[in-house]
């Protein structure tokens, strides 16, 4: 039983982290129609800030308390912020070249994390974080790490945000109008483009979140975490539907306890197998998965 | 050939379509009166609905298109539109995932005055009542509703509006024709139609495109009455050898003819149409 | 949505081919007809060559250490060549072709420890394998279109990566990978003093592939590909059927993937799991991408020029040179990959094409400045 509920609360941990960043993916790709390979390089962006300002370079931040909340805010703002730079620097300029703005996506998937290893060195780094995460909890006979709580409650955070957003507000309406039909909503007038820049920095945000939260998750940061993610992000985009957020949520908890559960009790390596296994038979049997819009 | 029109609000001269290499459109020419409704004709795939297209610019275009004294020909289509477009396109281009209330609230345009609510409530009630419900479950003639209620809410200069009653049942049709015609009074309307005796109540001018070129402009009433002409620049009137088989079922002389497929395409409409629209040419010459 | 008077367009692009052959003599023209066989000769007799180029090569060409970066830049100049099949030629962005390359050494050298088989017999057995897998998973992916094929040929590769890494049965050596068995592999292609045996096959590959990939374009099934990377549908119209020209075209690049993975495996002196992983896929379309996709000799240089920068960029990474520099010119140049990946993006937006269009571009330029207007 208490095995049980440890695997339980770590895939929802994982299932919370991969909702991070697939969320964003997901409404990229439903609003842009661009395969954003970039996005893993956002998640690493986002913990690197967060580590740099924990270990005390940023004044204010720090390791425990307010500190490191101050720490992981500002690694989301870094993420925010690069991601809205390569929308506007990297993903505008070919606005009419589809193909080039994946492959460019691409260029900046591997350059990014070169750049973190150039800088912070390829080994991954111990990830400081407040004892008051790194301890555990009793539940139910097992004792279950604070920080797949915390990544949990993030994870709910920004999925009632993000719905909020969505279906409350002028600018998530005319995502999700965009979502279905973008050169009908330039025909009634509204700059489209805006909306683009808008959802690269909400899913830099959540992604960039995922990495600083991912680092207590994980106990350390390295440049290719967000990469190696990435892909089962886009196992949880194509099974929740392309552009919808409560999709993504779904279908994140879904991966996140299957790799855990077939991790455990089966061969090791056994759930990561099934879960690209999984999105390859998706695909296959729902070849419109990737365009059925469900908002 | 050339209509006398004094000051039209719309331009367009030697509007040219090239989509994936393929020429679609060679030179398109083409007048909206500053008032009334002026008649966009020609077959199936003549190049129509790339036209208005082209003018919104939803598809890479060159040539000239003044609105009122603005060359409009390089403005992004959101642009041009806020300049007071209203456009209800061939697939109605309803979100089908939004309720009518949104889509409706989608296109309110900041600094365009109060949104006409009461206008848009007053000519299609359902809208009103139907305001919670998702666009994508409508019928096809709701879903019209929606989209031509788009085009009257922000006091617009032009209303384009692209086959508004194809696939409509004959009852919806004269609804929707009531509406155009109350909508011209205030509004200058460019109707693309396949539907002769609407364009005969409705359209004072008209222009044929053939081929992706303009091949005729002048009074609509004029056209109608000269049986030859029709035939040759539409291919209707008789049902003689010449006549491409295609185009009669969509080209009925009056809206109560029956269209075989009318009365299967007035249901809800299919949410696939999706981002297509954005890149598909609909009218592309073989 | 330019405004550009259609006449303007020809006389731009008519202008450099015609003023080309009339200045150029006649001498020049039929040896730009051979040079590809001037290449080849030149590649062949390398080895005996002691040639010092430097900046460009550490030791002489003939050197071992030379021959081998050159060996690998030619796999790599071929092993995109064959990639390039898939995304110039038909327009398939697979993100898995490391897994059919990786199937090449794993299986040939698996099948050498554990079955013990001559290398010859081992290594045709891992191509079998190699074309086998490519047309198994191929004629699965290849039921998906557009992105979603790019997706599902990204997650078997990414299977093939796990199952690597995971070292079932310990066949694979998991994250270490493992080493070919030297005593078992002909004497001839072990130990640096027969580097340059290495080097001919290496070549032999490259020549392989380039006259594989050139024979398949001009054929009749390599017309069909042309006109399915236009216009699928219209090909459907015909009366032909593209998915069983694409499958054909998903197999034959992995064959030569597989190929190149054997060849790989020699040269490198084992399998290991970088070879399977995504990043690997990604440093390949990096490579036909950067040379000219689609072209006949862009993925060749592509895969050259990225191997060589690759390598020289890891050399100057770690040589005194770059230590000695201010932190913001030795952080970037630390890492090839950075470099590499920044160099990928520009040349996406300056330099679509890739480097095969650079001398056009440069006419252009030329020509326009000779004559404004």
């Amino acid at each position: 039983m208490a095995t049980i509920v440890l695997l339980t609360c770590t895939g929802l941990g994982l299932g919370a982290l991969y909702f991070l960043v697939a969320s964003g993916l997901s409404l990229i790709f439903g609003l842009m129609d661009v395969l954003n390979f970039a996005h893993g390089a956002l998640l690493s962006i986002g913990a690197y800030g967060a580590w740099w300002a924990a270990s005390g370079n940023l004044p204010g931040a720090g390791r425990s308390g307010f500190g490191f909340v101050l720490a992981v805010a500002f690694g989301t703002a870094v993420g925010t912020l690069a991601a809205v730079l390569l929308e506007l620097a990297v993903i505008r300029p070919l606005y009419t070249r589809p193909r080039e703005q994946i492959l460019a996506t691409v260029g900046v998937g591997l350059a990014a994390p070169a750049l973190l290893s150039a800088i912070w060195g390829s080994d991954a780094r111990t990830f400081p974080g407040p004892a008051a995460l790194s301890g555990t909890f009793p539940l139910l006979g097992a004792a279950i790490p604070v920080n797949r709580l915390v990544l949990v409650a993030a994870a709910l955070v920004v999925l009632v945000a993000l719905r909020l957003f969505l279906g409350r507000t002028r600018h998530g309406l005319v995502v999700r109008a965009g979502v279905e039909d973008r050169a009908m909503v330039t025909a009634l007038g509204i700059d489209v483009r805006k909306a683009f820049t808008l959802v690269f920095a909400i899913g830099g945000a959540a992604a960039a979140l995922a990495g600083a939260l991912g680092g207590l998750y994980f106990g350390s940061v390295d440049p290719g975490q967000g990469t190696s993610l990435l892909i089962f992000a886009f196992v949880v985009v194509v099974m929740g539907g392309m552009g919808s957020i409560t999709g993504a949520a779904v279908a994140a908890v879904g991966v996140g306890l299957v790799q855990q559960f077939a991790n455990y009790y089966t061969a090791a390596g056994l759930g990561d197998l099934a879960v690209v296994v999984m999105l390859a038979a998706l695909l296959l049997i729902r070849p419109r998965g990737l365009t059925g819009r469900l908002a | 050939m050339t209509s006398e029109l004094t000051e039209p609000l719309l331009s367009v001269r030697a509007l040219r379509v090239v989509i994936g290499g393929r020429h679609i459109l060679h030179g398109v020419d083409l007048d909206v009166a500053a008032s009334g409704v002026t008649a966009l004709l020609g077959r199936n795939g003549a190049g129509k609905t790339t036209t208005v297209r082209g003018i919104l610019g939803l598809v890479p275009r060159t040539g000239s298109v003044l609105l009122g004294a603005e060359e409009t020909v390089r403005l992004a289509t959101h642009n041009l539109v806020r300049r007071g477009i209203g456009y209800a396109p061939e697939d109605r281009g309803v979100f089908a995932s939004l309720t009518v209330a949104e889509n409706l609230r989608l296109a309110e345009r900041a600094g365009a005055g109060e949104p006409d609510y009461p206008l848009v409530h007053e000519l299609f009630p359902e809208l009103k009542t139907r305001a919670r419900q998702a666009a994508g479950t409508l019928s096809g003639g709701q879903q019209q509703m929606v989209a031509i209620g788009r085009t009257l809410l922000n006091g617009n200069r032009l209303i384009i509006a692209d086959e508004p009653t194809k696939g409509l049942a004959p009852k919806v049709v004269t609804e929707v024709a009531q509406v155009l015609e109350r909508a011209a009074e205030a509004v200058p309307v460019l109707l693309v139609e396949q539907n002769l005796a609407l364009v005969r109540r409705l359209a004072a001018h008209c222009a044929v495109v053939a081929d992706g070129r303009t091949v005729h402009r002048g009074p609509a009433a004029a056209l109608l009455a000269d049986a030859d002409a029709l035939r040759r620049l539409l291919g209707v009137g008789r049902h003689d050898a010449g006549t491409p088989a295609e185009a009669q079922p969509r080209t009925a002389l009056e809206p109560t003819a029956p269209r075989p497929s009318a009365a299967d395409e007035d249901r809800p409409a299919a949410a696939g149409a999706g981002k297509a629209a954005g890149t598909a040419n609909t009218e592309a010459t073989p | 949505m330019s405004t550009t008077t259609p006449t303007a367009e020809p006389t731009r692009q008519e202008a450099p081919g015609r003023a080309r052959p009339r200045s150029s003599p006649s001498w020049l023209r039929r040896a730009g007809r051979w040079w590809p066989g001037v290449l080849l000769l030149v590649l062949f007799v390398a080895p005996y060559s002691a040639l010092q180029v430097p900046g460009v090569f550490d030791g002489p060409i003939g050197s071992p250490g030379t021959l081998q970066l050159l060996a690998l830049c030619l796999v790599f100049g071929a092993l995109a060549t064959g990639y390039d099949l898939l995304v110039g030629r038909l327009g398939l962005l697979s993100f898995g072709h490391a897994l059919y390359f990786a199937a090449g050494t794993y299986a040939t050298n698996t099948i050498t420890l554990e079955a013990g088989l001559p290398f010859v017999a081992s290594a045709l057995l891992g191509l079998l394998v190699g074309a086998v897998l490519a047309a198994l998973l191929g004629s699965v992916s290849l039921r998906v279109t557009g992105i979603g094929f790019s997706m599902v040929t990204l997650a078997f590769a990414q299977a093939g990566s796990i199952l690597v890494e995971r070292d079932p049965g310990g066949i694979t050596g998991g994250e270490e990978g493992r080493a070919a068995p030297a005593q078992q592999l002909p004497a001839s292609l072990v130990g640096i003093q027969h580097t340059a045996n290495l080097y001919w096959i290496a070549l032999a590959y490259l020549v392989i592939t380039l006259v594989a990939v050139h024979w398949a374009v001009r054929s009749p099934t390599g017309r069909v590909w042309e006109g399915i990377k236009e216009n699928e549908r219209r090909v459907e119209v015909l009366g032909l059927r593209p998915y069983g020209f694409k499958l054909l075209a998903f197999v034959l690049a992995g064959t030569l993937a597989a190929l190149g993975g054997i060849v790989y495996l020699l040269l490198t002196g084992g399998a290991t799991p970088q070879t399977t992983t995504s990043d690997f896929t990604l440093s390949l379309l990096v490579m036909v991408v950067l040379g000219g996709s689609g072209s006949r000799w862009g993925p060749l240089i592509g895969g050259v020029l990225y191997t060589w920068a690759d390598h020289r960029l890891g050399d100057l990474a770690g040589s005194g040179s770059v230590a000695g520099l201010p932190a913001a010119l030795r952080v970037p140049l630390s890492q090839p990959m950075f470099l590499l990946g920044a160099i990928f993006v520009v040349v996406v937006y300056v330099l679509p094409g890739g480097v095969v269009r650079l001398p056009g571009h440069l006419r252009e330029a030329r020509t326009s400045k000779r004559s404004p207007g």
